[in-house]
C-alpha cells in the first residue's frame, strides 16, 4: 500500500483494526516520508528503533484481538513532552543532551492506547513562539507554499514541527501545546485541526513548563473526528498535576457528529479588528451561516475587554516563564558553560544557553515581578484576566459557542515579521483569550486565501464542554469540506 | 509595619556611652514537621541517608515535573497554629521566592507570603523561671527546605546533596515581643514544647529539625525603633543567647560611634561568638515572590478545621492549670513538670492513684534532681515513672520513709528492680512497732546516763538521741515514733 | 515607568543571564517597546476585582504522607554535567 501516509488517524485505526495492513508498514510508510522531508525540519529526533518495536507489539495484540483505541497507529510528539529514554530538549540548547528517564503523563496515555512513537517535532523554543522561527535548531518549513511562488513559509508556533509534519503526512497525528495559541494557529496555517482543551482536562505532568496557569497539550489532526480521538486518549486526571481537574472524560468522538439545532453561536463583535483582511471577515461571515444552516441560533456578543488579553498574557507568561525557566541553570543536567565563579557560571550557561526571544521573556518576566512592579503589572493583569474571564462568563448566558477567525491572517514568510516582536505576538490575539480564561477552543480548516495558504475557523466552548466544540467543529468540518493539500515540493 | 510597645526591664538594659539601650528580638522558627515523606513529593524525609538517596524527579526540578502538596503536613500547620492559640486561616495558598542557589533546584522555593495558613496569635512565655511575658505571634506558614551543600570535599567545587530538599518546614515568625536573650530563649523553649506536646515536628535543635533566625534591633528605652539586622539558622539554645548578646552590643558600638546600621543578615560563628555579614550589599535579593501557579489555593471548610482541634492532645498552658487547680501544686513546680511532653506524661504516670504534691515534690526534687545531674533525657531515665510511682505509693502509706525511699530510689538506678520488692527482701520497711522502738531507746538511755539527764535543762539535745536511735535502726524506725517516746522518757 | 541601562543590568543580574555593555541600551529600548504596549492595561478598571487564581473552580486534591518515591540516584543524577560519589558537583559557592 503506497497511501498509508494519507489516511486519516481514525481511517488508518480502523484499517489496522481491520488488519487490512499492519502497524509495521504504515509506520514504516511513515519513516520513509519522514526522511524524504527533512528538509522541512519537522522532526529533531526521529525514533524508528523505538517505533518498530512499538509497531510490532500492536501488531501482536491486534493479532490475538486485543488493543486501544489508537492500537498501532503512528504519531510525533512535540518536543516539549518528556518521553522515557529520548532526548528532550524543549527546542533549546540549554538542555544539552537531556533524556528524561521519566514518560510525561499525556505520552504514557497515548502509548497505553496503542499508538507508535515516530520522533519528537520541532517547536519554537520553551514554546515561545508563533512562527517556529525561535528554534535553536533552525526553522520548520512548512509544507504550504503561496501559489506560484517557492519562497519558504512558516507553519506557525509553537507546535510548528506538528503542524508541518501532520500536514506533509509524516505522522498521523501529531501533540502539541497551546499556551497563548500555540496549537490553534499553526493548525490553522497549515490546513489542519487543532485542539486546545479545558485547562486541567489534560495533565502537565512531564511536559516543560512554558507558563503553567495557561500551558494545555492537545492533538494536531487532519480531521475533527482525529483531533476528538486523540484528545480521548491524552485527557484525564492525574494525581501528579494538582491542578488536573478530576472529571470524567467525555465520549468526544461520538460528539463530532452531534446535531447543532437549536444551538446558539455567540459572534463577539471585539474580535472585527482593525486592518482585518477582507478575507478572514468574509470567512468569519461564511463560518457564520454554515452554523446557521445547520440549525444554530446566532446571536451577537460582547466580550469588551479582548483588546487588553494580549498584554495582559504578555505579563502573565513572561513571569511564570522567567520562573518556571529558573531551573536551567546548567547544575543538575543540560549544558554548562563554565564561568569564573559560581554567578559567571549560572549567567554564561544562561545567555548561550536560551535563544533571543526566552531571554527577551525572562527579562520582562523578571522585570514585571521585581520590587516595586509586581502589583503595578502582575497582579493587575491577573485581574484584567479575571475580568475577561467574566466576559465570557456573561457571554454564555446568551449563547453555548462562540465562533470566531482563528487567526488575523494566513501564514507569512520566515523572515517577514520576526523582527518585531510586538507584530509577531498579534497572531495570537483571537486564541490568546481562551487560554486566559482556560476555556476550550478547536481551529478548523476553513478556506484557502486568494495566496493559496489556509485559513482556519476557531470555536470556543465553555470550560470543560469540549464537546460542543468538536460538535460545531464537526459541522464546520462536514460544510467547508476543506480537503486542500499542500502540494509536494520537498 | 511592626510596632513594639512593651519596654524592657530595667534589668535588661544595657548601658552604653550614651545611656541605656534597649534590645528588640523577633525570631522566625523553622520547624521541620514530622512528616514521613517531603512537601510536595514522595520522598523520604529520614535523617543521614546517602547522599541524594531520598530524592525525586520532583526534588530534583527535572524538566515537567510538579509539586503536589502532602496532606498531613497541611494538618501539621493547623494544629501547630492552634498550640499557638492562632487565627487558621481558610484560605492559603503558596507562593514563589525566586533565587539562584546550587541547593535550589527549582531556582525557587514554594512557600507562603501572601496568604500563609496560619494568622496571628499569642503565647505565653516563661522566663528563667520567675517572670511570664506574652509574645505575639505574626504568622505561621509552610515551605520547603533546600538541599545542603558542602564545601569542604574539594577545593574547587561544591559538593550537594538534594537529600533535605523539598523537606516541609514550618516557619513560625513572631512579633518583636522579645526584650532580652533569656526571653528569646523561653520563647523558643517554649515553642519547642508546644511542637513537641503536639508531635509536628521532633524539636531536635542538634539535626537542624527546629532552628532559628533572630532579627536583633536596639533602641533607647521606649524609643523609637532601630534597623534590624536577621543572623540566620542559629541551631541552639545556647547560640542564641551568645548571638543576641554579641549583636546587640555590636550594633550599640556602631550607633555610639556615630555609625550607621545596615539592614543585612549575618551568620553566627559558634567557635567565635560573634556574627558576621553573609551577603554584600551589591547583591541585594530581590525574590519576585508571586503565587505558585502549579499549585491551587487551599480552601480549608471550617469543619475540618474544627475536628482538627477537637483531636489536639493537652497543651501546655493548659496542663499547667490544672495541675495547680486541680492538684494543688504551685504555679512554678506546674510551669516545671509541663515544660515537655515527656516530663509531664512522666510526672501523671507517677502521680497516679498518689498523693499529687508529694508525687509532684519526688519526681522534681529526685528524678529530675538526678537526671539533671547525670545529664540524662527523660527518655532514657534508668528508673520508670511506673517504679517511682511504688516509691511515692510507699511514701503515703508509711511502708517507707522519705530517707529510705531515696536509697530505694538509688538501687532502683544502680541496679533496677521493682521497688517493693527491694524493699521487702532487703528489709527496708519502716519499724512503727512501739515495743521495738521502746527497746532502743531503752539501750541507749542506758549507755549513756549523763547525756540522759541533760535533756531536760536544753531539751535542744533531745535531737541527739533522735539521730542514735535513726541510726541503730538504719533509718527504719518511724521518726515520729521515736520522737513522742523519747519525750515521754526524757522530758 | 521606563527601563533604563541600569535597570537592564540589575534584571539581567537577577534572571541570571549574562548581558553584554554595549547590549544594554539596545535591550533597554526593547523592553521599553514592549512595556509601552503592555501598559494599555492601565486604561482597565479592577477596582473591587480579585486576581484570577484558576479557569475552573476546583479543589487542590492533596497526597497522603507515605513515602512512594526516591532511592533513584542513578536516575536523579543520570543527567549531570558533573557528579561525584552521588553527589552533584557545581563551581564553588562559598556565602
Ligand atoms: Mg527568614
Ligand atoms: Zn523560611
Amino acid at each position: 500500500m503506497s497511501d498509508l501516509t494519507k489516511l486519516s488517524l481514525s481511517e488508518a485505526v480502523s484499517g489496522l483494526r481491520n488488519k487490512e495492513f499492519s502497524s509495521r508498514e504504515i509506520t514504516q510508510a511513515h519513516l520513509e516520508a519522514m526522511e524524504q522531508a527533512r528538509g522541512l525540519n519537522a522532526y529533531l529526533t526521529e525514533t524508528p528503533d523505538k517505533a518498530y518495536e512499538m509497531a510490532d507489539a500492536s501488531d501482536a495484540k491486534i493479532a490475538k484481538g486485543e488493543g486501544g483505541i489508537l492500537e498501532g497507529a503512528p504519531i510525533g510528539i512535540k518536543d516539549l513532552f518528556c518521553v522515557d529514554g529520548v532526548k528532550t530538549c524543549a527546542g533549546s540548547k540549554i538542555l544539552g543532551e537531556f533524556t528524561p528517564p521519566y514518560e510525561s503523563t499525556v505520552t504514557a496515555k497515548l502509548w497505553k492506547d496503542g499508538a507508535v512513537m515516530l520522533g519528537k517535532l520541532n517547536m519554537d523554543e520553551f514554546a515561545m513562539g508563533s512562527s517556529n522561527e525561535n528554534s535553536a535548531y533552525g526553522n520548520v518549513i512548512s509544507p504550504w507554499q503561496r501559489a506560484g511562488s517557492n519562497a519558504a513559509i512558516v507553519p506557525g508556533g509553537s507546535s510548528g514541527g506538528s503542524a508541518a509534519a501532520v500536514a506533509a503526512d509524516l505522522c498521523l497525528a501529531a501533540t502539541g501545546t497551546d499556551t497563548g495559541g500555540s496549537i490553534r494557529q499553526p493548525a490553522a496555517f497549515t490546513g489542519l485541526v487543532g485542539m486546545k482543551p479545558t485547562y486541567g482536562r489534560c495533565s502537565r505532568y512531564g511536559i516543560v513548563a512554558f507558563a503553567s496557569s495557561l500551558d494545555q497539550a492537545g492533538p494536531i489532526t487532519k480531521t475533527v473526528e482525529d483531533a476528538a480521538l486523540m484528545l480521548g486518549s491524552m485527557s484525564g486526571f492525574d494525581e501528579k498535576d494538582s491542578t488536573s481537574l478530576s472529571r470524567d472524560v467525555p465520549d468526544f468522538v461520538s460528539a463530532c457528529t452531534k446535531s447543532l439545532k437549536g444551538m446558539r453561536i455567540g459572534i463577539p463583535k471585539e474580535y472585527r479588528m482593525d486592518g482585518m483582511p477582507e478575507e478572514i471577515e468574509k470567512l468569519w461571515q461564511q463560518g457564520t451561516q454554515w452554523l446557521r444552516d445547520a440549525g444554530c441560533e446566532i446571536v451577537d456578543v460582547s466580550l469588551p475587554h479582548t483588546k487588553y488579553a494580549l498584554p495582559a498574557y504578555y505579563i502573565v507568561a513572561p513571569a511564570e516563564a522567567s520562573s518556571n525557566l529558573a531551573r536551567y541553570d546548567g547544575m543538575r543536567y543540560g549544558a554548562r558553560i563554565d564561568g569564573d565563579d559560581l554567578n559567571s557560571t549560572y549567567e554564561r550557561t544562561r545567555a548561550q544557553g536560551f535563544g533571543e526571544e526566552v531571554r527577551r521573556r525572562i527579562m520582562i518576566g523578571t522585570y514585571v515581578l521585581s520590587a516595586g512592579f509586581y502589583d503595578a503589572y502582575y497582579i493587575r493583569a491577573q485581574k484584567v484576566r479575571a475580568k475577561i474571564a467574566e466576559d465570557f462568563k456573561k457571554a454564555w448566558e446568551k449563547c453555548d459557542a462562540l465562533l470566531t477567525p482563528t487567526t488575523p491572517s494566513a501564514a507569512f514568510g520566515i523572515g517577514e515579521v520576526s523582527d518585531d516582536p510586538v507584530q509577531m505576538y498579534l497572531n495570537d490575539v483571537f486564541t490568546v483569550t481562551a487560554n486566559l480564561a482556560g476555556l476550550p477552543g478547536i481551529s478548523v480548516p476553513a478556506a484557502l486565501d486568494s495566496q493559496g495558504l489556509p485559513l482556519g475557523l476557531q470555536v470556543i466552548g465553555k470550560a470543560l464542554d469540549e464537546e460542543t466544540c468538536f460538535a460545531v467543529g464537526g459541522a464546520l468540518e462536514r460544510a467547508a469540506r476543506f480537503n486542500a493539500k499542500a502540494t509536494r515540493w520537498w | 509595619m511592626f510596632t513594639a510597645t512593651r519596654i524592657a526591664d530595667k534589668k535588661d538594659w544595657i548601658s552604653g556611652a550614651t545611656g541605656d539601650w534597649e534590645i528588640i528580638i523577633g525570631l522566625e522558627i523553622h520547624a521541620q514537621v514530622a512528616s514521613k515523606a517531603k512537601l510536595f513529593s514522595g520522598s523520604s524525609t529520614e535523617f543521614g541517608s546517602e547522599p541524594n538517596s531520598q530524592v525525586s524527579l520532583v526534588d530534583a526540578a527535572m524538566p515537567g515535573m510538579l509539586p503536589v502538596l502532602n496532606e498531613f503536613c497541611v494538618e501539621q500547620a493547623i494544629r501547630t497554629g492552634f498550640g499557638l492559640n492562632a487565627e487558621i486561616n481558610l484560605f492559603s495558598r503558596f507562593d514563589r521566592k525566586n533565587y539562584f542557589y546550587p541547593d535550589l533546584p527549582q531556582g525557587y522555593q514554594i512557600s507562603q507570603l501572601y496568604h500563609p495558613i496560619v494568622g496571628e496569635g499569642e503565647i505565653e512565655v516563661d522566663v528563667d523561671g520567675a517572670d511570664t511575658i506574652k509574645v505575639g505571634i505574626e504568622r505561621l506558614h509552610l515551605e520547603q527546605d533546600a538541599g545542603k551543600s558542602i564545601h569542604d570535599l574539594d577545593p574547587n567545587s561544591t559538593y550537594v546533596d538534594l537529600n533535605r530538599c523539598g523537606v516541609a518546614l514550618m516557619e513560625i515568625v513572631s512579633k518583636p515581643d522579645m526584650r532580652s536573650s533569656a526571653e528569646a530563649a523561653g520563647y523558643v523553649k517554649k515553642i519547642r514544647s508546644l511542637v513537641r506536646y503536639l508531635e509536628t515536628c521532633d524539636g531536635d535543635m542538634e539535626k537542624g529539625n527546629l532552628r532559628a533566625d533572630v532579627n536583633i534591633s536596639v533602641r533607647k528605652p521606649g524609643g523609637e525603633l532601630g534597623t534590624r539586622c536577621e543572623i540566620k539558622n542559629v541551631n541552639s539554645m545556647r547560640f542564641i543567647a551568645q548571638a543576641i548578646e554579641y549583636e546587640a552590643r555590636r550594633q550599640i558600638d556602631i550607633i555610639e560611634s556615630g555609625g550607621k546600621i545596615d539592614q543585612e543578615t549575618r551568620l553566627f560563628n559558634a567557635d567565635t561568638g560573634k556574627t558576621r555579614t553573609m551577603r554584600s550589599k551589591e547583591d541585594a535579593h530581590d525574590y519576585r515572590y508571586f503565587p505558585c501557579p502549579d499549585l491551587l489555593p487551599v480552601k480549608l471548610s471550617q469543619e475540618y478545621v474544627n475536628s482538627i482541634k477537637a483531636a489536639l492532645p493537652e497543651l501546655p498552658d493548659a496542663k499547667r492549670a490544672r495541675f495547680v487547680a486541680e492538684y494543688g501544686l504551685s504555679a512554678y513546680d506546674a510551669g516545671v513538670l509541663v515544660s515537655d511532653r515527656e516530663k509531664s506524661a512522666y510526672y501523671e504516670a507517677v502521680a497516679k492513684g498518689n498523693d499529687k504534691k508529694l508525687a509532684a515534690n519526688w519526681v522534681i526534687n529526685e528524678v529530675f534532681g538526678k537526671l539533671n545531674k547525670e545529664n540524662i533525657e527523660i527518655e532514657n531515665s534508668p528508673v520508670s515513672a511506673k517504679a517511682n510511682n511504688s516509691i511515692v505509693k510507699m511514701i503515703t502509706d508509711k511502708t517507707i520513709s522519705g530517707k529510705i525511699a531515696k536509697q530505694v530510689f538509688e538501687i532502683c538506678w544502680n541496679e533496677g528492680g521493682d521497688p517493693v520488692k527491694i524493699v521487702d527482701e532487703r528489709g527496708l520497711k519502716q519499724v512503727t512497732d512501739t515495743g521495738a522502738i521502746e527497746a532502743m531507746i531503752d539501750e541507749i538511755i542506758a549507755a549513756n546516763p549523763e547525756q540522759a539527764a541533760k535533756v531536760k535543762d536544753k531539751p535542744k539535745t533531745l535531737g541527739w538521741f533522735v539521730g542514735q536511735v535513726m541510726q541503730k535502726s538504719g533509718g527504719k524506725a518511724n521518726p515520729q515514733a521515736v520522737n513522742q517516746l523519747l519525750r515521754s522518757k526524757l522530758l | 515607568m521606563s527601563v533604563d541601562a541600569e535597570n537592564v543590568k540589575k534584571i539581567a543580574r537577577l534572571a541570571r543571564l549574562d548581558v553584554p555593555e554595549e547590549r544594554l541600551e539596545p535591550l533597554a529600548k526593547e523592553l521599553n517597546d514592549l512595556l509601552g504596549w503592555i501598559e494599555q492595561l492601565n486604561e482597565v478598571d479592577v477596582g473591587g476585582v480579585e486576581p484570577m487564581t484558576s479557569a475552573v473552580e476546583t479543589q487542590i486534591h492533596l497526597r497522603s504522607d507515605e513515602v512512594t518515591d526516591g532511592n533513584i540516584r542513578d536516575k536523579v543524577l543520570a543527567n549531570a554535567p558533573k557528579s561525584e560519589e552521588g553527589f552533584f558537583v557545581v563551581p564553588k559557592s562559598v556565602e
